[in-house]
């Protein structure tokens, strides 16, 4: 086993960047690439006066040492890092794996459904239920063709896989939870439903799949400082149980989780995130006017910016991926 | 010294400490109780009569030679008194602020039988912030003997064991999750109460024994405790994660947006520096009427926390009466001095909703005291009929803590019923070659509980390790810590030859 002894320095050996607010950071990490297992999330610091933000890990490559993050810039802090976070450079602390590691069981036919951020921490499952020998449907919904990202990695472990679209523009035209009816038209014998991504998604996929009671997991990740139980912030009701999210979780049975309460908790610090936000970009504007920020691509219409600006808005989108 | 001390010829009067006044502090996160001068030190070392008795050895959890100190702080030789404390705590500066000496050292003090004990406490604080201000440090050249020990968990137990086991001459690596070593001492602890300072001088001075801190490193979740001894070659494992995971009571309106746990918000203030939002990116968001349920010490920081972060009103809720209060009695009185306002015998019943997921108030309920419990304090009983409502729009639990399971989850430990570390007399688990102590052990306990489980695992280790343990082999007697560095009688090359190096 590596050397644990050796300080780590965080270093971001990779970036890709899927839409004008989406984009990956690969970090140098051998230990942890070796312990992550699917459904396992780190804690990230930007910089020392940082907060800590809970991210699923998306991917990780026992080979090279590292793992891979997906972000989406809603508030201060990731915003921040889609300008600071620059191959070569590094993050100031990630600690994990955190959480206990999704149980891939002995299902022999899942359904795997990732909705917008959701399809980057849904892939190690994917991954992980074919490697166990399992049929796997993979579910992915993104707004528009355009913001479509990791299908190749998706197609060398899915049996099948669906596409669903707002638009219409790829795949089929409609929700994630309607890719989930179709998938359970044809398959009438599916084990395991799997989804991850905003609340009020996996709250659909709950209500799809409850009449057909198949099992269905999902993944939260409400706010937490440490992720290892000490602060309580993270707590979710399951029917009239509690739970703490980063030690007890973070999957959970889908048809006792409390969305409405998860929603709820989602905005305890709405308007702190708000002025922080405002107070950044207000900054950044100011530097901008200098020297011209070049994470907007030239080539991409101006209307999924603001399709994607409007989802800004949504507070419970400052979920997955903090 | 001259002649005999007698309980007539000493001081009458305690030697005052000088601290901040509660309206001007209650603004600021500076330090409350400022520490004695040179002159009252010298002053309070007076009063101490070196009996022969020394039940205040006997009533500290390391077992500090506290008349030792004493006298040389008498003798002005204040790096003598500093060298007697090492002998037994590194962390004397922390200890002399956060330990309960009322319940140990001084409340069995022979001078406190008659009049006030002596104020053992301040008087190690003063060495302690002598030794930081001086930068003196006792590196010494100990023998490494091959030896590697890992320590999860960078708290008061994980330092305590981590500093006897390097100077035992073993490789010590100190394991932390968070960012920032110090464990409770920085997450939990108010800067007003321990300086974060204070903290990193303290394990600047483990540092420099050779003990190596990895922070941002999850044991259970990065690597199991097996791999540790199986694949990472560690000798012996001590764990002293602490208790964390913290209670509520699981009454309605538990979920509601202003109710969090003291841990949560003396983390983000203290460890996070929410106070100082949005220069720091943590927030915390509290209200300006806050209730804190619970009487204990940690109660209490986090209304004096809340206070300073401009709260306009803090309740204390306790259903219990101030008598049996687990807070220490100075904090429960500098957090009345500076505005706490206190309901005993009141529990909460309810959790309000203010319409929109937030918190407009708390239901409550009058107690009265029943019989006693297994505790032997009175049992308290609700008072029928007696509910009452009062308006609030922070609600903080700070009621006591459960065991963390990320251990229990990642390895063969064996756990006792409430989800404790499961542990011999001598802090053995039930793997072989791992310790374990301190609140993950014995449920939430104080700082220098910790410490003195920590060294106790320490021996322990080194028993099991086959190092000879001058602690219990070749104690020394009480007055002849002058011959020592650090625990070790120079005398002594047994086990750990050393030299000392003044830089």
């Amino acid at each position: 086993m590596a050397d644990a002894n050796k300080s780590v320095s965080f270093e971001i050996v990779g970036r890709e960047d899927f839409s004008p607010v989406t984009y990956s950071l690969v970090i140098r990490h051998p230990l942890m690439a070796k312990a992550a297992r699917p459904g396992q999330f780190v804690i990230v610091m930007s910089h020392k006066s940082g907060e800590r933000i809970p991210l699923t890990i998306a991917d990780f490559d026992r080979e090279k040492g590292t793992i891979t993050l997906v972000v989406q810039a809603v508030g201060k802090t990731t915003k921040e890092m889609q300008q600071t976070c620059r191959v070569g450079t590094a993050l100031y602390a990630v600690v994990g794996p955190m959480g206990i590691p999704s149980p891939l069981g002995s299902a022999r036919k899942v359904v795997c459904v990732g909705g917008g951020l959701g399809v980057a921490p849904i892939f190690p499952q994917a991954r992980g239920f074919k490697e166990n020998g399992a049929y796997v449907i993979g579910i992915l919904g993104f707004r528009s063709k355009n913001l479509i990202f990791w299908q190749d990695k998706f197609n060398s472990c899915c049996d099948e896989l669906m596409l669903c679209t707002d638009d219409g523009s790829a795949g089929i035209k409609g929700f994630v939870s309607d890719g989930i009816k179709r998938a359970i038209a044809s398959h009438p014998d599916i084990d395991e439903v799997i989804a991850i991504g905003p609340p009020l998604m996996m709250k659909a996929c709950a209500e799809v799949t409850r009449p057909h009671a198949i099992k269905t997991m999902v993944s939260l990740n409400p706010i937490m400082v440490d992720g290892t139980g000490m602060c309580g912030g993270c707590r979710v009701k399951l029917g009239d149980k509690v739970k703490f999210a980063c030690v007890d979780g973070p999957d959970f049975d889908a048809h006792e989780v409390d969305f409405a309460d998860l929603m709820m908790r989602l905005r305890r610090y709405a308007e702190q995130e708000k002025t922080a936000a405002q107070r950044w970009s207000e900054n950044c504007r100011m530097k901008d006017e200098i020297e011209p920020a070049g994470t907007l691509s030239p080539t991409q219409p101006l209307s999924d910016v603001l399709s994607e600006m409007i989802d800004l808005l949504d507070p419970f989108e400052q979920v997955k991926g903090g | 010294m001259a002649k005999k001390r007698t309980i007539r010829s000493i001081p009458q009067q305690r030697t005052p400490m000088a601290a901040q006044p509660a309206d001007k502090r209650v603004r600021n996160f500076s330090e409350v109780a400022c520490g004695y001068s040179v002159e009252d030190a010298l002053r309070e070392s007076e009063r101490c009569l070196l009996c022969p008795d020394q039940p205040c050895v006997r009533g500290c959890p390391v077992n500090i030679d506290i008349p030792g100190f004493i006298k040389k702080i008498t003798e002005k030789n204040y790096r003598g008194a500093y060298d007697v404390i090492t002998d037994t705590n590194l962390l004397a500066a922390v200890c002399g602020r956060v330990c309960p000496q009322e319940t140990q050292c001084e409340g069995v003090c022979t001078v406190g039988e008659s009049l006030e004990p002596v104020a053992i406490g301040r008087l190690e604080r003063f060495v302690g912030d002598m030794a930081i201000a001086e930068g003196w440090t006792n590196i010494p050249y100990i023998e490494p003997n091959g030896l590697r020990i890992g320590v999860v968990g960078s708290g008061p137990a994980g330092m305590a064991c981590a500093a006897d086991m390097a100077k035992a001459g073993c490789e010590v690596t100190v394991y932390e999750a968070f960012h920032e070593a110090g464990g409770v001492l920085k997450y939990g602890i108010p800067e007003f109460r321990l300086p974060n300072q204070v903290v990193d001088a303290e394990i600047g001075k483990l540092i420099k024994l050779g003990i190596k801190f990895e922070c941002n490193t999850l044991v259970g979740r990065l690597f199991s405790i097996e791999q540790m001894i199986s694949e990472m070659g560690y000798d012996a494992v001590f764990i002293g994660v602490g208790a964390g995971y913290p209670s509520f009571m699981n009454i309605p309106g538990e979920s509601l947006n202003g109710v969090l746990s003291a841990n949560e918000l003396l983390t983000r203030c203290n460890l996070m520096h929410a106070s100082d939002f949005p220069r720091h990116d943590t927030p915390l968001q509290l209200g300006r009427r806050i209730a804190v349920i619970g009487a204990g010490n940690t109660a209490m920081d986090a209304m004096r926390v809340s206070l300073r972060l401009g709260a306009k009103q803090v309740y204390c809720i306790y259903r219990r009466t101030e008598a049996e209060a687990p807070a220490r009695a100075e904090e429960l009185h500098h957090a009345r001095e500076e505005g706490v306002e206190f309901h005993w015998l009141t529990n909460p019943v309810e959790l309000l909703d203010d319409g929109n997921h937030g918190v407009r108030g708390m239901r409550c309920i009058r107690m009265e005291l029943g019989e006693p419990d297994d505790s032997g304090r009175r049992r308290p009983l609700p008072v029928k009929g007696s509910e009452f409502e009062f308006e609030c729009e922070t609600v903080v639990y700070a009621i006591g803590t459960n065991a963390n399971p990320i251990l229990g989850q990642t390895s063969k430990l064996k756990l006792n019923k409430r989800g404790y570390i499961d542990v011999d007399e001598n802090l053995a688990t039930s793997i072989m070659g791992v310790f374990a102590g301190g609140d993950i052990v014995t449920g939430a306990a104080t700082v220098i509980e910790a410490m003195g489980a920590g060294r106790k695992a320490a021996r322990s280790i080194k028993r099991y390790l086959g190092l000879r343990d001058t602690d219990v082999v070749y104690r020394s007697e009480p007055t002849g810590s002058d011959n020592t560095l650090f625990g070790i009688n120079i005398a002594e090359r047994n086990y750990a030859r050393l030299r000392e190096v003044r830089i």
